[in-house]
């Protein structure tokens, strides 16, 4: 019997993700021996885990390194994007316990899996197989299918599960799908080797590749939630529990991104122009259903689940340019979108209380005088999400549509400016409810406990630094594109 | 002779696989997919990958469909409730005929069979499909392999937390 | 004369080796029940069946013409389709995987090899082509068993039938996991899933799988004990319980139709100890002809299927599930795990 010659494995590459799977293993073991009132500090546990990774990502930056034959690559484009999910899943964490508490279904697994659903993200930011890609999206979904519907007590949340993972599996057809199109074409399904053999004239105008690539797009625009594919967003944002709902505004839309990226800038940089065109499209209906609709909305979370999706349209725009500042805008804008956003859920879990999720805008009324730094905090929020100076949403926004300009996509970044000028409408509703209206509760339940007010100082600090100062961060994002 | 029975085998994938959708009754559709899953498996057994082969019967056919057969039995669906609109059935078969179309336009333009990958004929041959299949597991698509098992942990706690009676 | 590059001799053959295993299938089918009925009479101290044809010879054959002669009930509610279709279901995957198990050495006729295994030739250096997976073959068959004892205990429409058949899936679904781990442990010391190779490896009496190393002995004894349970022989007859489910997935059923559920089982019982002896207990390989080696290993093994039946009462549910769960599906992981370091230090 011949011996199998297994190629060298270079377990670096994936150092941070075997750290973080192997203390989301720990924790499932530990689970066991925690009561229940104490989950909470499995939560700071698998903090802990998340900080060694983020220092473990800190050593390989600026020493790119592939390793499993081509499947896994460590550059600083993936170092980025982990870092946002690190950052964005911890402070996640951060909001978890105290909400889960009060709801009652403060189950231990939740760490665990956020955990794996986070090491899914990461094997998407780096995999250089569609392979990898694939099954990176698979944790990231499967983990994500389950938080979603994590209160099992109540129907909101078991329809936001359910709804997520028809659509999800749906979805996950369509991407499958592309990828053995262009596997097909190409023969192989490394992004590196797809590239090459695109160069090809025989390859290249073979209608495989392009009906893959056309397929793959879909399978990742249903998964970063962008326009003619958002409909599942409102209702699984709405009905999942509100800490996962931050964790999967942020984290599963970068990943998400990151592997468009990667896929679309390495693998098949021939149609460039194709795909370009088609993100054109994508970027504009997008902005503009997400924003128009947003603007009827009565409900928190379903508004901010359509600001995110307008949000995921503005980094289209900067994808569509496909050029180093649109790219390294994308990484700053994802990086500050992690802060303003989980932010802003953080406040929105405060002000519900046990039974009542005050979701509406009609319960916010008087919010900023009984709780002023709270209140103070969600301006800071909603302002970056609008885009307005000097919060890092504006610095974010202004190098996505710079880079649009400077491809020559002039009118894609006008109609950005206008939907970002109209998102502000529905920003400024939340605050006139918060200052202008009359206190019809006292708010008495609002507790701020040690996790919260560390989440919502990472989270100020996140959005008013870069805001303020980018240099620092921009410079990151411009040695982390992927050109 | 092949052309023969791929011919024959392939039709009755189709005809089954129009039974999955048109029988009224859960169970005989289900019955049809069984099928439909053998006369896959019978294409793969043509295509030289025995190993895909019996997978596919003994993961779809054994253990998938017995469950879903186990799930129709257990809610007892007897026959189809709810009727199709003229609506719909025409929303449906403009869907189909345009897809139809697309699909010609596609297989009309598009060379089918690709780029080759260094697998072909004489290397199954010389080492053998269930043997290759093994060898890129371990060389090639180890680190997928791998994910692999954190996806199906992810998964059976998943399943643990949301379908356990007390928590 | 040759028809696609082989010789015309291979296809009479094959064709005479089908027949073979198919009369030697029916035919121990017919004598194992009387077998049974008179091993089991001595255990409890009984005579057993003695007055058809000498010392009850004949009873199989009183048996089947009675049964033949009942009348045909199809009950008025039943889905008429699956509740014919249900007991060939459950008959054809017992007969089919034979297919694939060789009963006996390569042998030569007229200067031709012929192996002695149904889907397999040799050329004429003597080396076997057969199916390169014909243990996944086998696994494939026995999940598809499932359905013949499904299909009756639904269509039945008889809320015994349907517990019955309910029963039997979610035990042969359990059952099937550790008895496919099981088999990994023989992989893992033949190092390919043809069964020809499979029983060539295992020449002598140590050099059978189950005496290979501990690992695989007990491997062995899980496989056979999960068999015992994906056929459901006692002490697993939960599907067909009488006392609780007016004997199960069966009970709609009456003349031809049960006859074959229940020739269905005794075929299964054939099927999975041939399995086992190829698997395990060196196939043909032994002191005698090859075939008469086969013969006498599956014997025994049918044999100790009747002896347990006399012996051990039969299992509460949820035991089952617990043994099948909790008990054999880890440690037949153990054993993979056990065997890899074996094999590894003990090459």
């Amino acid at each position: 019997m011949e011996t199998i010659a297994i190629p060298a494995i270079n377990m670096s590459v994936i150092a941070p993700e075997m750290i973080l799977s192997v203390v989301a293993m720990a924790l499932l073991l530990i689970n066991v021996f925690v009561k229940n009132e104490q989950k909470g500090y499995l939560g700071y546990l698998s903090i802990a885990g998340i900080l060694v990774t983020l220092y473990s990502l800190t050593i390989g930056w600026g020493a790119p390194q592939d390793g499993f034959s081509g499947s896994v690559v460590q550059d600083n484009f993936a170092i980025f994007f982990k870092g946002i999910f690190l950052v964005s899943a911890a402070m996640s964490i951060l909001i978890t316990d105290q909400y889960l508490q009060r709801e009652g279904c403060n189950q231990g697994e939740v760490y665990p899996l956020m955990l794996f659903a986070t090491v899914g993200m990461m094997l998407m930011a780096s995999g250089t197989d569609l392979m990898t890609i694939f099954l990176g999206l698979e944790v990231l979904s499967v983990s994500l299918y389950v938080l979603a519907g994590f209160n099992r007590g109540s129907i909101r949340s078991n329809e936001a599960g359910l709804k997520y993972f028809l659509l999800g599996a749906f979805s996950t057809g369509f991407l499958l799908y592309g990828m053995a199109l262009t596997y097909g074409a190409t023969g192989t399904t490394k992004v590196v080797k797809i590239a090459a053999a695109a160069q090809s004239g025989m390859v290249s105008s073979n209608l495989m590749l392009v009906a893959g690539m056309l397929l793959m797009a879909t399978g990742f625009a249903f998964k970063v939630a962008a326009a003619p594919f958002h409909m599942w967003t409102p209702d699984v944002y709405e009905g999942a529990p509100t800490p996962i709902t931050a964790f999967m505004s942020v984290g599963p839309k970068a990943a998400g991104f990151a592997a468009f990226l990667r896929v679309l800038l390495v693998a098949l940089p021939v149609f460039k122009a194709e795909w370009s065109s088609l993100l054109w499209v994508l970027a504009v209906l997008t902005m503009t259903v997400g924003n128009i609709t947003a603007l009827y909305q009565q409900n928190i979370k379903r508004m901010l689940a359509y600001s995110s999706i307008a949000h995921a349209g503005y980094i289209l725009v900067g994808f569509t340019a496909g050029n180093a500042v649109g790219t390294s805008g994308i990484l700053f804008y994802m990086l500050s979108y992690a802060f303003m956003n989980i932010g802003a859920f953080a406040v929105i879990i405060l002000v519900g209380k046990k039974g009542e999720e005050n979701n509406n805008l009609a319960d916010y009324a008087g919010f900023g005088y009984k709780h002023p730094a709270l209140g103070v905090a969600m301006c800071v929020f909603l302002f970056s999400l609008a885009g307005i100076p000097p919060a890092a949403g504006f610095v974010g926004k202004f190098y996505l549509f710079s880079g649009a300009i400077q491809a020559g996509y002039i009118w894609l970044a006008i109609i950005g400016v206008l939907n970002s000028a109209a998102s502000v409408y529905y920003y400024l509703r939340v605050m006139i409810y918060m200052y202008f209206k009359e206190p019809t509760e006292d708010f008495n339940w609002v507790r701020l406990s040690p996790a919260f007010i560390i989440c919502l100082i990472i989270a100020i600090a996140g959005v008013m630094i870069p805001g303020v100062v980018p240099g620092t961060i921009l410079e990151l994002a411009q040695k982390a594109i992927l050109m | 002779m092949e052309t023969l029975f791929f011919s024959i085998v392939a039709a009755i994938a189709i005809l089954m696989s129009i039974l999955v959708i048109r029988c009224k009754n859960p169970i005989n559709s289900a019955l049809s997919l069984i099928m439909t899953f053998f006369c896959l498996a019978t294409l793969y057994v043509m295509l030289e990958a025995p190993f895909m082969a019996a997978i596919q019967v003994i993961v779809y056919a054994g253990a998938i469909m017995v469950l879903i057969v186990f799930v129709i039995m257990l809610l007892n669906i007897r026959t189809e409730s709810g009727r199709r609109t003229q609506h719909a059935l025409f929303l449906g078969a403009a869907t189909g005929l345009f897809l139809l179309f697309q699909t010609w336009y596609f297989l009309s333009r598009s060379s089918l069979t690709g780029a080759k990958g260094a697998i072909d004929s004489a290397a199954i041959a010389k080492v053998g499909h269930t043997e290759l299949i093994g060898q890129s597991l371990f060389t090639e698509f180890l680190l997928p392999f791998e994910i692999t098992s954190i996806l199906l942990l992810a998964a059976i706690v998943g399943a643990v937390v949301l379908a356990k009676k007390k928590v | 004369m040759e028809i696609m590059g082989l010789p015309l001799i291979y296809y009479g053959a094959m064709i005479l080796k089908v027949l073979l295993a198919f009369v030697f299938v029916l035919l121990t089918v017919a004598y194992a029940t009387y077998a049974e009925r008179k091993i089991i009479g001595h255990m409890q101290v009984r005579v057993g069946p003695n007055r058809v044809g000498p010392m009850g010879l004949l009873q199989p054959i009183a048996d089947g013409i009675k049964l033949f002669f009942k009348e045909e009930i199809i009950p008025s509610e039943a889905s008429k389709f699956a509740f014919l279709l249900a007991p060939l279901v459950a008959l054809i995957p017992a007969f089919i995987s034979f297919a694939v198990i060789p009963f006996g050495d390569v042998i030569e006729i007229a200067g031709y090899k012929i192996p002695l295994q149904i889907a397999a030739f040799a050329d004429n250096a003597g080396t076997v082509f057969d199916l390169n997976i014909g243990v996944l073959y086998i696994l494939a068959m026995a999940s598809l068993g499932v359905y013949g004892i499904v299909l009756a205990g639904w269509s039945s429409n008889s809320k015994y039938s349907l517990l019955g058949g309910l029963r039997s899936s979610a035990q042969m679904i359990s059952y099937e996991l550790a008895a496919g781990l099981a088999i990994v442990c023989v992989f893992m010391v033949s190092q390919s899933l043809s069964l020809h190779a499979i029983v060539a490896d295992q020449a002598g009496l140590f050099g059978w799988y189950l005496f290979r190393n501990p690992f695989t002995f007990l491997a062995g004894i899980i496989f056979f004990i999960c068999s015992l349970a994906e056929i459901n022989r006692t002490p697993f007859d939960l599907p067909e319980a009488e006392t609780e489910l007016v004997s199960g997935f069966c009970t709609e059923y009456s003349s031809m139709k049960y006859a074959m559920f229940f020739m269905a089982e005794y075929a299964n019982m054939v099927t999975v100890c041939a399995v086992t002896t190829t698997l395990f207990l060196g196939g043909w390989q032994g002191p005698l002809p090859s075939v008469l080696n086969f013969i006498a290993k599956v014997y025994f093994l049918m044999f100790v299927c009747m002896w347990i039946r006399a012996t051990y009462p039969r299992y509460r549910y949820d035991q089952l599930m617990k043994l099948g769960w909790k008990v054999f599906l880890p440690s037949t992981l153990f054993l993979i795990v056990g065997n890899a370091i074996w094999i590894t230090l003990f090459k």
